[in-house]
């Protein structure tokens, strides 16, 4: 396993928004976060990116001073939460997992309510504005549906203008639609240059959103890089999937879905063929299906077929994707991050 | 800066103002149940007129001379009705002529009867020409202050002010905290002392709604007296609700669920509903209990309404309830606020 420390080509680190070095923090008998170091630039959008328990809401809530660390140094606009502390809440934008404002106040009254704590800040017209939540205005928070609710919990981060914004995993639990609405919310607010660090576990929303990604495992980060830069360092741009079978007619979904891996043994396909092909990477088995990352995926595919035919193996099935985050995690970890 | 202090504990106020307004269970228990609590016990507890004791007598003359006294309605029955009547409790005294007299029937264990026995012969005696020795003359009373209705409204109001202080807080931060409200509350910048002065205020405002309203209707339905300074009362319940708001914010300060801090709040307030003096004197109960009754905070609101209210004694003498009341408010706010979980 190898750590891809791939640092942003700009040199705006030199006075990084958030400064992290050597954080650590332990809940009872589990380390959550285990030595963690982390840069990130203003104007920068930056992702935590892993599954759950990787300790990505800890390191964030110790960001917000909600969270005090064992050890390590936190530094935020060149403040820390020691000494700073009132003047860092005036600074920053914070949405945390789950709150539930409360059902009986209208969208404006809550709204009100967190503008009435910063000295500074936009107006309650231009954040409903931001949010989408014109029509939403005087109704009550109880009749909001799932994405209105994160909605509003990103405005009530946002009324205080804050330098920089914390978002943690804005669209769990999300239908996808409301997904797309608030990562367009997300983009516009990069475009204004503010620095926004968020959590998620879905990789497509990290790539989507930050310009660079830490994955996180264990408390630690695993790679750290731009997306694409984390996808390169896997080595393909794509991966392919296929099962194979020595009947013909080969197998049908459900029955692949029953198959046991050991039938997909080195014994019946012969691995070094395959992996010798030029732009085949490397190779894996995940879920009873083998998987190549692959480059140049126009030549090796070809490639991958003649030497299955030569071998006298009938595809049963067989696709590809572009290589993602998601793959990335599972080549650094062997894991898939939503597999807990 | 300072204003804009100002507006943010406004904001916290006003809001929670609203939600309060907003819950219609919340309305019914702090306002009309006590106004109905109030209604039933005053109808239950009336004060009737003295009762008249039905007795009977086997002859006519006899029956005569019971009847001519007011406290008492006599028939005439034969001695086995009357007897039979006697069983039933239909009457509670037969009078039989006897050789050279006469005879009581009763039963002496029962009060009502041996009543009757005594108002019996007086009635006989009189008829046979008795003449008081000493001159009487009744003077009667029928004082407000000393119905059981005039005990039971100040004891209700105490309980009413513990109840929507200890609920009204408690519920509201517990679940707060339950919907991680509590938590994104503390990472904005609001000041942490503004949002419990919050409750404070809010409860202050409801007070004075929810203690008009039922000393109004104690006052026009039952006519319950106010004897001493309206000022004072008010002092009082403002001390006394305070005093129990902090007890609330104690009860709540570290409770993660609404079933923890339910039973937390059951557990604080029902030995003062049995122990505080709210349906019957709290010196009832025996001597090596009474200063740990005396010490609680319910007992001391309402000793000190009562003193109020019912025998018009002024602030100067309550120093005992006041200073209990007092101290009930600083322990538990100084112990919530260093224990109180924001998370």
């Amino acid at each position: 396993m190898t750590v891809a420390a791939i640092h942003p080509v700009n040199g705006s680190l030199a006075t990084p928004t958030l400064l992290i070095r050597g954080l650590r923090k332990a809940f009872s008998d589990v380390q959550a976060v285990d030595g963690l170091d982390l840069e990130v630039a203003q104007g920068e959008s930056f992702g935590l990116l892993g599954p759950n328990g990787a300790g990505k809401t800890t390191t964030i809530e110790i960001c917000e001073g909600l969270t005090e660390p064992d050890e390590g140094k936190v530094k935020l606009l060149g403040l820390n939460w020691s000494t700073g502390a009132d003047e860092l809440r005036q600074r920053i934008g914070v949405q945390l997992q789950e709150t539930q404002f409360p059902e009986k106040l209208t969208v404006e009254e809550t709204l009100r309510l967190f503008r009435s704590f910063f000295r500074r800040g936009i107006s309650i017209d231009e954040s409903i504005r931001t949010s989408q939540l014109e029509e939403k205005r005087h109704s009550r928070v109880g009749g909001l549906s799932g994405g209105q609710k994160q909605r509003l919990a990103m405005a009530c981060a946002l009324v205080g203008d804050p330098e920089l914004l914390f978002l943690d995993e804005p669209t769990t639990g999300l239908d996808p639609q409301a997904r797309r609405h608030l990562w367009d919310l997300v983009d516009q607010l990069k475009r204004a240059g503010r620095t926004i660090i968020l959590t998620t576990h879905y990789m497509e929303e990290a790539e989507r959103l930050c310009d660079r990604v830490a994955i996180m495992d264990h408390g630690r980060v695993i790679a750290l890089g731009t997306p694409p830069q984390l996808i390169a360092s896997i080595g393909g741009e794509d991966i392919v999937e296929f099962a194979v079978s020595h009947t013909e007619g080969g197998l049908n979904e459900s029955g692949r879905a029953q198959l046991d891996p050991a039938q997909l043994d080195p014994a019946q396909l012969d691995l070094a063929q395959l992996t010798t092909i030029p732009g085949v990477q490397s190779h894996r088995v995940d879920a009873a299906l083998h998987q190549l990352s692959v480059s140049e995926l126009h030549t090796t595919v070809p490639r991958i077929f003649a030497a299955l035919a030569a071998q006298g193996l009938h595809l049963s099935e067989f696709r590809t994707h572009s290589a993602t985050l998601e793959d990335v995690f599972v080549r650094l970890t062997g894991r898939n991050l939503r597999d807990e | 800066m300072s204003k804009l202090r100002l507006g943010s504990l406004y904001q916290l106020t006003s809001v929670r103002f609203r939600l309060i307004l907003r819950e219609p269970e919340a309305i019914f228990w702090i306002f009309i149940f006590p106004i109905l609590l109030a209604a039933g016990l005053g109808i239950a507890f009336r004060n009737r007129p003295a009762d008249v004791y039905p007795v009977a007598a086997t002859t006519p003359q006899l029956t005569q001379a019971l009847a001519a006294d007011k406290g008492l309605t006599a028939t005439t029955m034969d001695q086995q009705a009357g007897v039979r009547a006697l069983a039933t409790g239909s009457i509670l005294l037969l009078a039989v002529p006897e050789a050279g007299g006469v005879a009581y029937r009763y039963d002496d264990t029962n009060p009502d009867a041996r009543s009757a026995r005594l108002l019996a012969d007086r009635a006989i005696q009189i008829a046979a020409g008795r003449r008081d020795a000493v001159h009487a003359e009744n003077q009667l009373i029928h004082e407000t202050g000393s119905r059981y209705i005039d005990f039971v409204i100040p004891g209700l109001l105490g309980m009413n002010l513990m109840g929507s202080a200890i609920w009204g807080l408690g519920f509201s931060i517990v679940e707060a905290r339950q919907k991680k409200l509590l938590k994104r509350m503390v990472a904005s910048p609001m000041p942490r002392w503004q949002y419990l002065a919050s409750f404070l205020l809010s409860r202050l405002i409801m007070l004075v709604i929810e203690v008009a309203a039922f000393l109004g209707f104690a006052r026009l339905a039952f006519g319950v007296p106010f004897r001493g300074s309206l000022w004072q009362l008010a002092f009082l319940c403002v001390l006394t609700s305070m005093a129990f708001s902090a007890l609330g914010l104690l009860v709540s300060s570290r409770a993660g669920t609404m079933e923890t801090a339910s039973g937390l709040m059951n557990l604080v307030m029902l030995p003062m509903w049995i122990l505080s003096g709210v349906f019957f004197s709290a010196s009832r109960f025996p001597a090596l209990l009474q200063p740990f009754v005396r010490a609680l905070p319910l007992t001391a609101a309402n000793d000190a309404f009562r003193a109020n209210m019912l025998q018009g004694v002024s602030l100067n003498h309550l120093a005992a309830p006041v200073a209990i009341l007092l101290a009930w408010l600083v322990v538990p706010f100084a112990v919530a606020l260093r224990i109180f979980r924001w998370r």
